[in-house]
């Protein structure tokens, strides 16, 4: 899990006079999250590159307007996301609004699949077939848990950051977080669930 | 085990539970009930095996070198590379 990264690594006033080796040092130590978070929502490495240059060309443009009151990671994870839900948006225009949960997505979800797969051997979880259903499977996810689900359970994100990003209530960043990971033990344990049942 | 009382409480509570965030009675009160509920044993231990799952899987997750050395380009930081 990635922690929020301590402010002091950068210095705000010298970002805002304009000076390029801490906006390098900028660049070089939020490039990673930026990358995770574009890799996770897009599930496409063309579109995490665009969404990391994006993300900071903004960045530096826009830098002079942040006032401090969020931490710079926060900050970033909000152009980032932003920068991620446009281009979700290009590519699916019928997508369904990010604050507006769709009805599916505020209905309580029971268990379907009971099959304890936790004892498969690691090499069965971290097997190309099984990242790739990991992958897969996020991206069933509806953007709006998506997204809340990337911010707290892979960036670390707190609850309270992860509503300041996204401008949503910290009530509403935990309903969609159960949502979403309830969805993704589903959809995981079909297939890892007939992985124990084949033995 | 839905239309159980006691299961359809813990399912409301499972994110909470699974990040320590729920009041320690009612922590206690599904602990006690897994004890005596297999089904939801399982979706608990399932659940904190998915959400581990990918946490392990994206902290593999870097930069790669040509994507980094364009991000510099696009951003003219190219001198700032190598240091």
């Amino acid at each position: 899990m990635i922690k929020d990264q301590d402010q002091k690594i950068v210095s705000l006033d010298a970002l805002r006079e304009g000076d390029r080796p801490e906006f390098a040092k900028l660049v070089e130590e939020y490039s990673p999250m930026i990358y995770r978070l574009g890799l996770k929502m897009l599930n496409n490495p063309q579109d995490a590159e665009d969404i990391l240059q994006e993300t900071f060309i903004k960045a530096y443009k826009h830098i002079g307007k942040f006032d401090g009151r969020s931490s710079i990671s926060t900050w970033l994870y909000r152009i980032a996301t932003n920068e991620a839900l446009m281009s979700l948006r290009k590519k699916r225009p019928d997508m369904i609004s990010f604050d507006v949960p769709s009805i599916n997505e505020s209905e309580p979800q029971e268990p379907m699949q009971i099959v304890d797969w936790c004892c498969l051997p690691e090499e069965e979880f971290l097997s190309s077939e099984g990242r790739l259903r990991l992958d897969e499977a996020a991206e069933r996810l509806p953007e709006s848990l998506r997204i809340v689900f990337v911010l707290r359970d892979i960036e670390g994100l707190s609850t309270r950051e992860t509503a300041d990003v996204l401008d949503i209530s910290e009530m509403a960043v935990k309903t969609r977080l159960s949502r979403a990971r309830l969805r993704l033990r589903e959809d995981l344990s079909t297939y890892f669930g007939k992985l124990v049942e084949k033995g | 085990m839905h239309k159980h009382e006691d299961c359809r409480k813990l399912l409301d509570s499972l994110s909470g539970y699974h990040d320590g965030e729920i009041p320690q009675e009612l922590c206690d009160e599904i602990e006690q009930h897994m004890k005596d509920c297999d089904n939801c044993r399982i979706v608990v231990d399932t659940l904190g095996k998915t959400i581990s799952l990918y946490q392990t899987t994206s902290e593999e997750i870097t930069v790669p070198d040509d994507v980094r050395q364009r991000l510099f380009h696009r951003l003219d930081l190219d001198e700032f590379l190598n240091l």
